[in-house]
């Protein structure tokens, strides 16, 4: 069996459906079948807690029990922007968003080539690679408040002895939210680098034959090979890592609380402040909306950049 | 579609089910279980009830085991289930659970009452209380779970912070402990203990962005003679005592007095860190004193000492941190519930307890055998415990509070003055207080 | 493609740097795992503990459970968390896989609006919901149990392995599978026979990333469970925590511990991610 050269335009020359065939009610309902039992398994559990939180969020709810709540329509959405305190805590999530995603990207596609190259040992390399993102996220928390302590911490203890002096990694309210990055592109780069190792893996190696018969050096061929066919993979690790980051709510409990000066504050953790602590469920089911079209925007930047389809996942 | 089907004047449990009815299997199931609003039901005084409580500090759960089991025995027909959890998820697993009424009995924070018994997740007790009770009980107990003069449950775990010190460290800087009476001498003390070279921070306290920063606000604030609030219920801590407070805690980071490392620090932090020997002094809730002074945990066991908590210009109330137990307003067998927590709050079992919580009952500071549980933290509890100072008693206390832990902390890194700093968690909280 | 040799030694360079960064910060969680619990606190980090102990390892095997022994509910907890992340696994890879070849191969109406509404889910933080689904689960008489959890858990991770599977597919060279159904087979045959065993490297990244997605889980497990019935690990560990007192040791052993079963599972299945398109049909 022989496969057809992919062309340069990577993955798009390859889905299958032709955007020019007719639907097929035979292949429509093959579809539907295949579709209904993951319909089933998400939206049987979701479809009530989904439907009264966008229900919530059009009323001023501030109990969890039911009850008659003043009807207030898209008063909740509008307060999230005369909030001051949202702001701030925008920044610091799309700031945490863009530079761990980024940084796990970058990181991530050194890791995989790492993984995918013939190395002798391949297999204690990839076990090693995949131990951050075992360590479950509350132990890698308390680990990293831990290391990041001024005052008992084993990072002072490396930063003295390397003559960089000690520092509070934890006390300044910047300074703490990019130390709970480094925390994070730290047990996640492992997931962006499994993921994209996969992707390596869908790369026939006849072209980098081709590749190197035409004379392409290695970084040639990264550019000109890897990358273009990794697109698809580096969509989708972008999407659902800007997802879990914008989400980011565990770690930051663990690790800071929020602190110092609510400088690692994120929409997460303040909605979880706004609809838990402060029982205002109303404006938490309004924060929590907003971040889902806020994710959708993001996401359909990357994929706009990426020049994949308008959702990746679909040609 | 919510507009349409939710009545325009509220949202009602029958108007979002029709909204929601058939779509999903969880709504069905919801529909079919949710048995009406939130009234609750006193019940035979018989059968099943559920209980809530939190793993590890105060009583242990084996603790509350054995009390169940003593009520098991004289109470054979009532079937109580107890659950633990860690504080911290305590708060949000009753916020979670009222709706589905899964408990009878709940465990509550003194920073609580008003929040849960004004939204009717907490019932009002008030007409199940002895008269009795109210003299019987140390007043700061008696705070823990009342609100506008109604009781939302039965104080049971009683707490308050002390001044604890290394005297080993103070011996070596040649300081007399007697000075650490007064906030004055402590600050004195700190300076002496600093030039002595003995420890490069000698304080240490619990300033991370967490309710913890506000315990310790609220006892200086106090020794200060600020308040919370004013009479007429607005924020008053941006004037007088409330300043003085944030501007000795600047002060004391200012000068290396304080550990940096306080700003990113809890209860817990404080404790390593002096039990350490990295600090001479320090701030914290009783439990301190055991773990200090244990040599499997601690580098300065022996040489532990502890004070009530030292003097302002204007007194020394220790910061309320106590606990009650509540009954929940959606059981159906609140009869049932009230026998379980009078049988926990009773004086007989709290003083069988005591090495681990301390009752709340006045008597029982002069029984030779509580004091014997824990002699060198009893005679002073006898005196702090009589004089508490609480966080402000308000129905969206977290929410003034989250405010106030953020400015405190702005004050606290020098990122405004004290006084702005107070001024805007003021006019922030202001607003909180009308809504 | 062969590097060549200066390639790889690069490669070998980065390899060990990654490994390095990789294993200091675990390497130190191992040590304070087995540290006395006032060497953790000591002003002067240890790198090596003075008086080595094994204690908190010791009570999490042999504690007895269901109490206030916190190291013994751990042990439980991982028995929990196994059940329920792998059950979670299996369901949504299976239904994941079948929606996801739906998605990437087959054109039907309404298919963007349908992996729209998957993939919103999925962006939603499980705060909005944690209410109203605890309310469905009491009514279930599901609170505290694995059945519970997995129900929940798996709607989070379908949609997520639906999107990564579908992603994988649309990767994959159509063209195999139009020739097994030139050669007779239907469709569902053409996905079982030829679509699956190709896409092996990532069902096996979808099934690694959607079992330590359940294994991770906090806040719904954190809600819905209150005894060792099931709690789950990283509650578990929480509860290392308590209102005052903690002891980073026990968390460190816990988090060792824990890493365990993925690690196996990421060894035992690595064999598989190198496997497929390289070296499978495509050199045949």
């Amino acid at each position: 069996m022989t496969v057809q050269q992919p062309t340069r335009r990577g993955a798009a020359a390859r889905t299958a459906p032709g955007r020019g065939r007719r639907v097929s009610a035979g292949e429509a309902r093959f579809a539907l079948a295949l579709l209904i039992p993951a319909a089933v398994v998400v939206f049987g559990v979701v479809l009530y807690p989904v439907v009264r939180t966008l229900v919530v969020s059009f009323f001023d709810v501030d109990s969890p029990l039911p009850g008659s709540y003043p009807f207030v329509g898209f008063r909740n959405y509008a307060r999230v922007f005369h909030d001051p305190r949202f702001y701030p805590v925008l920044g610091h999530t799309l700031y945490f968003t863009l530079v761990s995603t980024a940084l796990e990207l970058v990181l991530g596609v050194v890791m995989a080539l790492i993984l995918n190259a013939p190395l002798r040992l391949r297999w204690f390399w990839r076990s090693v690679a995949v131990m951050p993102w075992a360590l479950p996220t509350i132990v890698n928390g308390a680990l990293w408040r831990l290391m990041d302590n001024g005052q008992y911490g084993v990072l002072n203890a490396v930063t003295t002895s390397l003559g960089l002096g000690a520092h509070q990694w934890l006390g300044s309210p910047f300074l703490a939210l990019n130390m709970v990055i480094v925390a994070d592109v730290w047990k996640n780069t492992s997931i962006v680098a499994f993921f994209l190792l996969a992707g390596l893996q869908t790369i026939p190696s006849d072209l980098y034959e081709a590749a190197r018969v035409d004379g392409a050096g290695a970084v040639r061929a990264f550019f000109r090979i890897t990358v273009p066919m990794l697109v698809p993979s580096i969509a989708v690790v972008l999407i659902l890592r800007t997802i879990e980051a914008f989400k980011v709510f565990d770690i930051i409990y663990v690790m800071t609380g929020g602190g110092p000066a609510s400088g690692t504050q994120t929409v997460a953790f303040y909605t979880y402040l706004q609809a838990f602590s402060n029982q205002l469920f109303g404006y938490g089911a309004a924060l929590s909306y907003l971040v889902v079209l806020a994710i959708l925007a993001l996401a359909l930047g990357y994929l706009r950049i990426l020049r994949q389809g308008a959702l990746a996942g679909v040609q | 579609m919510d507009e349409q089907v939710v009545p325009a004047q509220g949202l009602t449990r029958r108007g979002f089910l029709h909204a929601t009815g058939g779509l999903g299997l969880t709504a069905v199931l919801a529909a079919c279980g949710a048995n009406g609003g939130s009234s609750g039901g006193k019940g035979s005084g018989k059968g099943p009830i559920r209980a809530l409580f939190m793993k590890q500090a105060g009583y242990s759960e084996d603790d509350i085991a054995k009390m169940t089991a003593e009520f098991q025995k004289a109470n054979p027909d009532i079937k109580v289930t107890t659950d633990f959890v860690a504080y911290e998820a305590l708060h949000d697993k009753i916020v979670a659970a009222a709706p589905a009424h899964t408990y009878d009995v709940v465990l509550i924070d003194v920073i609580w009452p008003a929040e849960f018994g004004l939204r009717h997740i907490v019932a009002d007790v008030s007409s199940r209380w002895p008269a009795s009770w109210k003299s019987e009980m140390l007043p700061g107990a008696i705070a823990t779970t009342e609100y506008k003069n109604v009781f939302y449950g039965v104080p049971w775990i009683l707490d308050t912070k002390y001044l604890f010190f290394n005297d080993d460290h103070l011996t070596r800087a040649g300081v007399d402990p007697a000075q650490l009476d007064t906030w004055d001498g402590v600050i004195t003390a700190a300076k002496a203990i600093k030039k002595s070279g003995v420890t490069q921070y000698p304080l240490v306290w619990s300033w991370q962005q967490a309710e913890a920063l506000i315990c310790d606000y609220a006892q200086l604030l106090g020794a200060f003679g600020g308040s919370f609030v004013d009479s007429s219920g607005k924020p008053a801590f941006h004037n007088g005592g409330g300043v003085q407070a944030l501007e000795f805690m600047r002060q004391s980071i200012v000068d290396g007095l304080t550990n940096p490392g306080s700003t990113q620090s809890l209860e817990e932090d404080v404790r390593k860190i002096f039990s350490s020997g990295q600090a001479s002094a320090a701030l914290n809730w009783t439990y301190m004193y055991g773990l200090a002074d244990d040599p499997k945990q601690s580098q300065v066991a022996g040489h532990v000492k502890v004070l009530q908590t030292p003097a302002g210009p204007a007194g020394r109330p220790g910061v309320n941190g106590s606990m009650g137990l509540a009954v929940s307003a959606q059981s159906q067998n609140q009869d049932a519930a009230w026998k379980y927590v009078s049988y926990l709050t009773s004086q007989p079992v709290q003083n069988k307890f005591a090495l681990s919580s301390l009752p709340v009952w006045k008597t029982s500071y002069d029984d030779p055998a509580v004091v014997k549980t824990n002699p060198a933290v009893v005679p002073q509890a006898k005196k702090q415990l009589a004089d508490m100072i609480l966080r402000p008693q308000v129905k969206n206390y977290n929410a003034i509070s989250q405010v106030l832990q953020a400015e405190l902390q702005n004050g606290l890194l020098g990122k405004k003055s004290p006084q702005q700093a107070l001024n805007d968690a003021a006019d922030q909280a202001g607003s909180l207080l009308n809504s | 493609m062969k590097p060549r040799r200066s390639q790889l030694a690069l490669l070998y360079v980065l390899a060990v740097v990654m490994s390095l960064v990789i294993l200091a910060p675990f390497a130190w969680l191992v040590i304070a795992s087995i540290s006395p619990a006032r060497d953790l606190i000591s002003a002067h980090p240890h790198w090596w503990p003075s008086h080595p102990t094994l204690s908190r390892y010791h009570s999490i095997f042999s504690g007895q459970a269901g109490g206030d022994d916190v190291a013994a509910n751990f042990r439980v907890a991982m028995g929990n968390s196994l059940v329920v992340a792998a059950g979670t696994t299996v369901i949504s890879l299976v239904v994941g896989t079948l929606g996801g070849y739906a998605f990437a191969r087959l054109r039907f109406r309404f298919r963007r609006s349908a992996l729209f509404a998957f993939l919103s889910v999925y962006m939603l933080p499980p705060i909005a919901l944690v209410i109203p689904l605890y309310l469905a689960l009491s009514n279930l008489g599901m609170l505290d149990t694995k059945r519970g959890l997995v129900l929940t858990y798996c709607s989070i991770v379908t949609p997520f392995c639906l999107w990564t599977m579908s992603n994988y597919f649309l990767s994959l060279p159509s063209e195999l599978e139009e020739a097994a159904r030139i050669d007779g087979c239907n469709r569902l045959q053409a996905l079982t026979r030829v679509v699956l065993p190709l896409a092996k490297p990532g069902l096996f990244a979808t099934a690694m990333f959607g079992f330590l997605l359940a294994w991770d889980e906090f806040l719904y497990s954190l809600t819905f469970t209150s005894t060792t019935n099931a709690k789950t690990i990283p509650v578990a560990i929480a509860e290392f925590t308590g209102k005052y007192s903690s002891d980073f040791g026990l968390i460190a052993a816990g988090g060792v511990l824990a890493a365990l079963p993925p690690v196996v599972l990421a060894l035992a299945s690595q064999r598989f991610i190198v496997s497929g398109l390289t070296a499978g049909s495509v050199k045949s």
